[in-house]
């Protein structure tokens, strides 16, 4: 089992992402963005940062690098990608994920832990609905939008995997999302399941020392569910 | 060649312009043997500038120790590097960035970060960790609210872009700062031991590589105009000497350079700075004792019409100058292509010992390259002690406030009535709360929520705390350890203010509690230092107090001194900000399991306050807070007593006795434990028994003091260590409940008239509830007051 972690210039949590990865007992190594194969990768993941810098829409230009149009096909057949924080930004500039990711609501960039809970499912979480979660975020352009037509259809189809919650799990209220995001999003799927993009940092929580084991299930997910579409 | 731009009759006049002394400028003419050229004197006037040359600061500054067994790197290089233990070395440098800041808070704030991350992985190192040192005048004012909004969104727009957790730090309100704020920036690297560079030219024929941004006008006099010079109301008009950061720029050049150095392509490696090409060039050539020839023409321009020494001195971020081998150098320039940095042949190095610059055929600047960068003038400023000093020490607050708690608290308490039992606790239930919610005080959660603390993944202890823990470790190379540091910086300038030389080695000694109380050993110091003009001499008396100061409690903790910088002329319309000698230390962990933190952890556990109290309340935040006054002598300071306590809390950590430490600093003991129960989401019931004016037993700023806590099984253990120790402590309560309650015994006999009393243990000490306030309140009153005085809800 092998993970692909794809840099761009202006990448800064790849390295984070390949250790929680091979921490966890797992392969990882680095894809870098004029890189145009993905043979031998069994899942992709866009870790967070500035890609080139982000002084334009975050992920904007990052969708046009040559390794870009790999990862759609990647995608397209149906193989795991996961894009976390800049990483989740770049999927729907790619549109591989529909919606956009505005500035926060504050106009701050915000990092802390914040509580999610499982509303759907995908190949990268499958846990129980309702689990509560805790992942810091750390961005400033986190704030999830999209129409109303793509929102009901996702609701419909499940893919609204996490969002931001109280402690308990309860809903804080309309629009109480840290960063603002519409209906508390904090990560989606395609409808397939196959490509998850989420704004907080599960690499982040995958040592207790450095801050809990939260993010662990990310990654394992992703495996075993893999293993068993192989078997 | 022809010598260009000479002009005798105008060159005296230019070099007063640009801030050269008469005699400089006669010495310039002497070590050239002619009139200097435009440009040499350009590159002159900045290299002989106090930002650069410290020639009014060395001399004191040859107080410090900068040697011991860790120290790889002492001061000199961008940069000071000591070993951490298995063949791994930190390097760390804490710089200042005031004068952009006060002009333009976001790019100020911002490209002070660009340059202490570049003096870093200069060194080889990857850039693991940021702090900040901040300091404004009052939020009540508008433009104090701008100028720190502006600056945390700088150091968080950069540093987050970087990918370099900034962990720590400390901010001050004062007024002494409104026109002029300080932005001190640390930064703190890791690498192996053999991967230490040096910014040094050496081998002559080979090529000089600058990389990264293009050169522009800007930041022209940057090092001379803003640093080396106080505000007055033309300070505005300087905003075109404020550069401006680009850190995606920052993010290609340390990765592309870290590569470079990895892969051995590179004799050496200098980042330009103040000064800019002109610091780094003649820099590297004097210290390799070679010469160096550029030629201005190739540096990529970012503007047209840029004149040679437009280019020598522009202060435009994000470039590195690079010495590299010629048959090394289409590798290097594949990896900057790689990264797509530009990268362009500048010049070469000679063996003339000369720095020569050119534009094509024309030679616009040739002296001696080490004239530049060590043959500044050094001076011994004339020092004479403040007037001030004598009226703001003569002042004893016991003898001239009225102070609540004292004669007014116990004059009210009947002494044997259930009624009057909490008469006092409503009044300083409300100080307490006034100092949490004191900006100098309250949680900055505002600030650190704004910057990623957590990137790279070895953030063990995060802001908010004593200090900060960062585990050793290079997860991009796997390779992981038990070992951690622990960091922190500090200066509580309003001591130094009322004692340079207390208050300097209360900032040592602060700094190493800090780490002390996050279990680390303390084991080297950088240091910034803020001061006024050192041509005054009752401001450079401070800097020589302070100096001594620091120098002797860094000896006293047997720690060097490894880097630093000095910031003078911080002064607006002839006023000085306090004294403000910024340190901060790095301490060791061996075991990062064995770190601690403030927190309360669980019922029963008992508080035990290592160290004394004493009746001091001169320079305290209670003061400030309640009187409106700085005044009195700061706490006193006994290094013996400092490193006693230090060293049995840190032992008692180390054997995993400690349940949670925490120092008490700026509001006192009360404001210790409120903390500790806020982080902790618990309260405690203490009892002080130190017999002392309330007031001063609770928000008297005493140094030496940790409040500890351990389990009911291990007091014993740890009172006999202490004990044994010879170290002063109390037990003085115990963690639980949802209330913070605090009693005191209070001498009854300062309430009549018999007028001799004291605290002779005359039978009538009484005890007495002080405090009884929910830990939720204290919680409000502490979380959200930076909040509230950004969005200008708070009044002074």
């Amino acid at each position: 089992m092998r993970f692909g972690v794809v840099v761009f210039p202006g990448s800064n949590c790849e390295q984070d992402v390949v250790h929680a990865v091979r921490l966890l007992g797992f392969e990882a190594d680095y894809v870098w963005h004029q890189d145009s194969d993905l043979d031998g990768f069994d899942a992709v993941v866009l870790p967070g940062g500035f890609s080139y810098g982000d002084y334009i829409r975050t992920g904007a230009v990052a969708r046009f690098s040559p390794v870009m149009s790999e990862v759609v096909r990647f995608a397209e057949k149906g193989r795991p990608v996961l894009g976390i924080c800049n990483g989740f930004q770049i999927l729907t500039e790619a549109r591989l994920l529909p919606g956009a990711l505005l500035r926060n609501r504050g106009l701050k960039f915000i990092c802390r832990p914040v509580h999610l809970r499982v509303d759907g499912s995908c190949s990268w979480l499958d846990l129980p609905m309702g689990t509560v979660l805790k992942i810091p975020i750390n961005h400033n352009e986190g704030n999830y939008v999209c129409d109303e037509a793509v929102l009901s259809q996702m609701r419909e189809n499940g893919q609204v995997v996490l969002r931001y919650c109280e402690k308990d799990g309860s809903s804080a209220g309309a629009g109480s999302a840290p960063n603002g995001a519409l209906d508390d999003i904090a990560g989606i799927c395609n409808e397939r399941g196959n490509v998850f993009g989420l704004m907080p940092h599960p690499e982040r929580v995958v040592d207790p020392i450095t801050g809990g084991n939260d993010g662990q299930a990310f990654f394992t997910t992703v495996v075993r569910r893999l293993a068993e579409f192989e078997s | 060649m022809p010598i260009k731009d000479l002009s005798p009759e105008l060159a005296p006049d230019l070099a007063v312009e640009l801030g050269l002394k008469p005699d400089e400028y006669e010495k310039i003419v002497d070590i050239l043997g002619r009139v200097p050229t435009v440009t040499e004197l350009y590159m002159y006037s900045l290299m002989w500038s106090e930002h650069c040359s410290y020639k009014h600061s060395r001399k004191a500054l040859s107080m410090f120790k900068s040697d011991g067994p860790r120290v790889l790197q002492g001061p000199g290089e961008n940069a000071g590097v000591i070993s951490v233990g298995d063949g791994w070395a930190v390097a760390f440098k804490m710089e200042s960035h005031n004068h952009p800041s006060a002009i333009e808070p976001y790019q100020g704030a911002a490209t002070g970060i660009g340059g202490i991350i570049r003096d870093i992985f200069t060194m080889g190192a990857r850039p693991i960790a940021a702090l900040d040192s901040l300091r404004f005048g009052m939020l009540s004012e508008a433009r104090q609210r701008y100028l720190f909004e502006g600056s945390v969104a700088g150091i968080g727009g950069y540093g987050n872009c970087l990918g370099v957790p900034t962990v720590g730090g400390e901010v001050y309100f004062e007024e002494a700062y409104e026109g002029n704020c300080l932005i001190n920036a640390m930064a703190i690297g890791l690498m192996r031991e053999e991967d230490l560079t040096r910014a040094v030219a050496a081998g002559p024929g080979n090529v000089v590589l600058l990389i990264g941004s293009t050169t522009g006008r800007d930041g022209i006099g940057g090092a001379s105009v803003l640093a080396s010079q106080e505000f007055d109301e033309r300070a505005e008009d300087k905003r075109p000497a404020v550069q401006v950061g680009d850190p995606f720029e920052e993010k290609l050049l340390i990765e592309a350079c870290l590569e470079l150095l990895g892969k051995k392509l590179l004799v050496g490696l200098g980042d330009l700075g103040a000064a800019g090409l002109t610091s780094s060039a003649s820099e590297m050539a004097s210290r390799g004792g070679v010469g160096m020839d550029v030629d201005v023409a190739k540096i990529p321009a970012r503007e047209l019409g840029m004149k040679p020494f437009e280019f020598m001195v522009s202060e435009s971020q994000e470039r590195m100058l690079a010495v590299v081998e010629p048959e090394k150098l289409a590798e290097a320039l594949a990896i900057c292509g790689k990264w797509g940095l530009c990268a362009t042949v500048i010049g070469e190095v000679t063996d003339t010992g000369r720095f020569v610059v050119r534009s094509g055929d024309e030679v616009h600047a040739d002296m001696p390259a080490a004239t530049l960068a060590h043959d500044a003038p050094v001076y011994d400023p004339p020092r004479e002690r403040p007037s001030y000093l004598d009226a703001v020490q003569a002042f004893d607050p016991f003898a001239e406030l009225e102070l609540p708690g004292a004669r007014g608290l116990a004059g009210r308490q009947e002494p044997s009535g259930e009624s009057a039992e909490n008469a006092g606790s409503a009044d300083l239930g409300e100080t307490l709360l006034g100092l949490l919610a004191s900006p100098n005080i309250c949680s900055r959660r505002w600030i650190w929520e704004q910057y990623d603390h957590q990137v790279m993944l070895n953030t063990v202890v995060i802001p908010g705390g004593d200090a900060a823990v960062l585990r050793i470790g290079d997860t991009g190379r796997g390779e992981m350890t038990r070992r951690a540091i622990a960091v922190s910086s500090d200066c509580n300038g309003r001591y130094c203010y009322l004692d340079p030389y207390v208050g300097a080695q209360i900032a040592v000694a602060e700094a190493a509690r800090n780490v002390t109380c996050a279990g680390g050993d303390p084991a080297a110091v950088t240091d910034c230092l803020n001061f006024g003009s050192p041509e005054k001499p009752e401001v450079f008396w401070t800097l020589y107090e302070a100096v001594r100061g620091m120098a002797d409690a860094c000896k006293a903790f047997d720690v060097p001194v490894i880097s630093g910088n000095v910031s003078f002329y911080n002064e607006s319309f002839g006023r000085p900000i306090y004294p403000t000698p910024t340190v901060g230390l790095v301490g060791l962990l061996d075991d990062v399991e064995r770190h601690c933190t403030l927190d309360f952890k669980d019922e029963g556990d008992v508080i035990v306050l290592v160290g004394e109290s004493e009746a001091e309340l001169g320079g305290s935040e209670y003061l400030k807070v309640e009187h409106d006054l700085v005044a009195g002598c700061p706490p006193a300071l006994d290094l013996e007593l400092e490193k006693s306590v230090q060293a049995a809390v840190r032992d008692a950590i180390a054997s995993g006795l400690v349940k949670s430490a925490h120092d008490c600093s700026d509001g006192g003991l009360a404001v210790a434990l409120a903390e500790s129960c806020i982080a902790g989401g618990i309260g405690a019931n203490v009892h002080l028994t130190d017999g002392l004016p309330p007031i001063a037993s609770l928000f008297g700023e005493t140094q030496s003091r940790i409040v500890v806590t351990v389990t009911d099984k291990a007091a014993e253990e740890l009172v006999s260590r202490l004990i044994a120790a010879e170290v002063p402590f109390s037990v003085i309560g115990s963690v639980g409940g949802e209330r913070l309650v605090i009693d005191g015994l209070v001498d009854g006999s300062l309430g009549d008239d018999s007028g001799d009393g004291g605290n002779d243990n005359d039978g009538r000490l009484t005890l007495v509830g002080l405090v009884d306030i929910m830990v939720d309140d204290l919680r409000d009153a502490y979380e959200g007051a930076l909040e509230r005085a950004v969005r200008g809800e708070v009044r002074s």
